[in-house]
């Protein structure tokens, strides 16, 4: 009782979405710190072998629902059996991705179970609260850190007194980790009810069209780019890894586009997209005005260059004088030393 | 029976001019402070619905907006661009609600309505953007909800058709009536405030609702009734600081690293 549920969207190959999969890997830290199991809601139709891919994630227990009713998603059905599954298992913690799936499951559960819920959040922790009206205070319970009024501020939420406490999170945002190769969790089916009728009658889905996953950088908070300084093809699947590590996308000067390093719509700038992340980190980049017009108006720019007069420099906050492919394995063990 | 439709419509502070005085102490938007806007994808859920309104002889669209009194400026614009009706849910007993909360005082109103056949909102609001309150209403009504719809394809009495806006592609539904739908910004523009509709009426007063009328319990309004609270709030720095050049050494970049880490950049 009282554990860490996530709830997983399935992809169109019946795959765990990415998004859940790093929802996992948090609830996986959050479960650990609270003493507590960590658990996965799988709705949909054919999904046993999605359900079992989650173990490696550290996931203890899975709650599989299995009917064709349930897939492709739609609201009310998967409403029906999640809020069930709640009220029933009293989980302390849910966690959604925010997702065209997610941001229409997760608010109608919260209204449901009448309890509170934080969109988009950027960062979860469980810390203590003192409610400075009541003088009351709680002890481990979920900090739902998030941007607010367009990014002006960082809030931190937190829901002392309704239960479970639900947060949904971007996709990228968490990083998602294998926990133990060799984990072993239990599948625990969920049987769907005949009220699902209703719910499944009222909605009807005439026809879908799904696209390929395309390359699409613009949304992303944090770039990680490279330009004709790379040097090299394979010297840009560094930055790959790199934004895999801090939940980035990877960009390129036209450049490096031009010599072949990476795919045209990773382009930035004056003839390719314009983004306005909150991190810009420009690996080997000098930084020609047609570069500098797509990404200058990032919040905080980090230059990584052997030059120390790169034209890039004079509009970046920190600048780091050295070879790219030394200082960015360099700087990811620190990162990953500073996340503990 | 005529067909009734409701809009819920919010106006927002504009978030793109926020000032120093923008926040209250207690982490709540200090709203005077700010100048205000129809909230975009409202607007689009407003086209829609006279869209729907054009299909049927007879349907009414009524917004309803919760807010200070001034709120009753963004039902003034509505009508002036083919909405017939409109009324604030404005008292100091809303104030400081979350979702839980704001859809609670919506749906109440909409109850007292009655036989409302499809509600229209925007998916979220550019203040909050928590996309949260119109599947909030529409659990509290008991009725389906289809989000983020980008195009209205037929509508009749008993249902709706919608074309939904997904991260990789399209989805066509059909719900039935009763529903409530939310719209994205990939929706049509709102047709433009009719000159005459503006001044026949300019002089009209918008009705303001306060908590006594929606039949509502009082604790599940405002922010008793609201489950979520702000901890803390603390200002994000966007402005360029003078450039600062590291050595590539492990204590520089780990400084870095920490530093980035504890502004919620990385």
């Amino acid at each position: 009782m009282n554990n860490v549920l996530v709830y997983c969207e399935l992809s169109e190959k019946k795959t765990v979405a990415d998004i859940s999969l790093e929802l996992c890997t948090k609830g996986r830290q959050l479960a650990n710190r609270l003493g507590c199991r960590l658990q996965a809601a799988v709705l949909g139709s054919g999904v046993s072998a999605a359900a079992e891919s989650l173990y490696p994630y550290g996931v203890d227990d899975v709650f599989l629902a299995d009917d064709s009713r349930l897939s492709p998603y739609r609201t009310l059905p998967h409403f029906d059996v999640l809020s069930k599954l709640i009220q029933a298992q009293q989980p302390q913690i849910v966690l959604f991705g925010a997702s065209s799936v997610g941001r229409d499951l997760a608010p109608r559960i919260a209204s449901f179970l009448r309890c509170g819920l934080t969109a988009d959040c950027t960062q979860l922790e469980i810390g203590s609260h003192d409610d400075p009206k009541t003088g009351r205070h709680y002890d481990d319970i979920l900090m739902q850190i998030r941007p607010a009024f367009g990014g002006n501020i960082i809030a931190t939420i937190v829901c002392p007194e309704t239960r479970p406490q639900m947060a949904t999170v971007r996709e990228g945002v968490m990083k998602k980790e294998i926990y133990d190769p060799a984990y072993k969790g239990t599948v625990i089916p969920v049987a769907v009810e005949a009220s699902l009728e209703a719910a499944d009658a009222a909605v009807e889905i005439l026809s879908r069209e799904i696209e390929e996953q395309k390359i699409d950088i613009k949304g992303s908070q944090i770039i990680v780019a490279g330009g004709y300084g790379m040097g090299s093809r394979e010297n840009f699947e560094l930055l790959h890894k790199f934004a895999r590590l801090i939940g980035g996308s990877v960009g390129a000067t036209r450049a490096a586009v031009d010599a072949g390093f990476t795919e045209p719509e990773r382009q930035i700038g004056q003839t390719g997209v314009t983004v306005r992340p909150k991190l810009y980190i420009a690996c080997g980049i000098s930084g020609a005005v047609q570069h500098r017009a797509g990404m200058e108006q990032s919040a905080k720019i980090i230059s990584i260059n052997t030059d120390p007069d790169a034209p890039i420099n004079a509009i970046a906050d920190y600048t780091i004088v050295g070879d790219v492919m030394t200082v960015i394995p360099q700087f990811m063990a620190c990162y990953k030393n500073n996340l503990k | 029976m005529s067909f009734k439709i409701v809009v819920l419509a919010k106006q927002v502070p504009d978030t793109h001019n926020v000032g120093a005085d923008a926040m209250n102490a207690d982490g709540t938007v200090n709203r005077a402070a700010l100048p205000t806007v129809f909230n975009p994808e409202d607007l689009k859920a407003l086209e829609m619905a006279l869209r729907v309104k054009d299909e049927m002889p007879g349907a009414t669209v009524t917004v309803v907006t919760m807010g200070p009194p001034r709120a009753a400026e963004i039902i003034k614009d509505a009508r002036s661009r083919g909405a017939d009706d409109g009324l604030v849910l404005s008292d100091m007993r809303f104030a400081g609600a979350d979702t839980l909360a704001t859809s609670y005082a919506l749906s109440q109103v909409i109850r007292q309505m009655g036989d409302v056949d499809v509600i229209f909102g925007g998916r979220q609001a550019i203040d909050g953007d928590t996309a949260q309150v119109g599947p909030q209403v529409a659990e509290k009504l008991d009725i389906p909800q289809v989000t983020y719809a980008e195009e209205l394809l037929g509508v009749n009495e008993r249902e709706i058709t919608i074309r939904r806006r997904l991260e990789r592609g399209t989805e066509c539904v059909k719900a039935k009536l009763p529903a409530l739908v939310t719209v994205t910004s990939a929706a049509a523009d709102c047709r433009f405030p009719n000159i005459h509709r503006m001044f026949r009426q300019a002089g009209e007063e918008i009705r303001l609702i306060n908590a006594d009328a929606i039949d509502a319990d009082m604790d599940r309004l405002g922010m008793k009734g609201s489950p979520t609270k702000v901890k803390k709030i603390e200002n994000v720095v966007l402005a360029h600081k003078e450039s600062v050049v590291l050595e590539p050494t492990e204590a520089a970049l780990n400084e870095l690293s920490a530093t980035l880490i504890k502004e919620h950049i990385l």
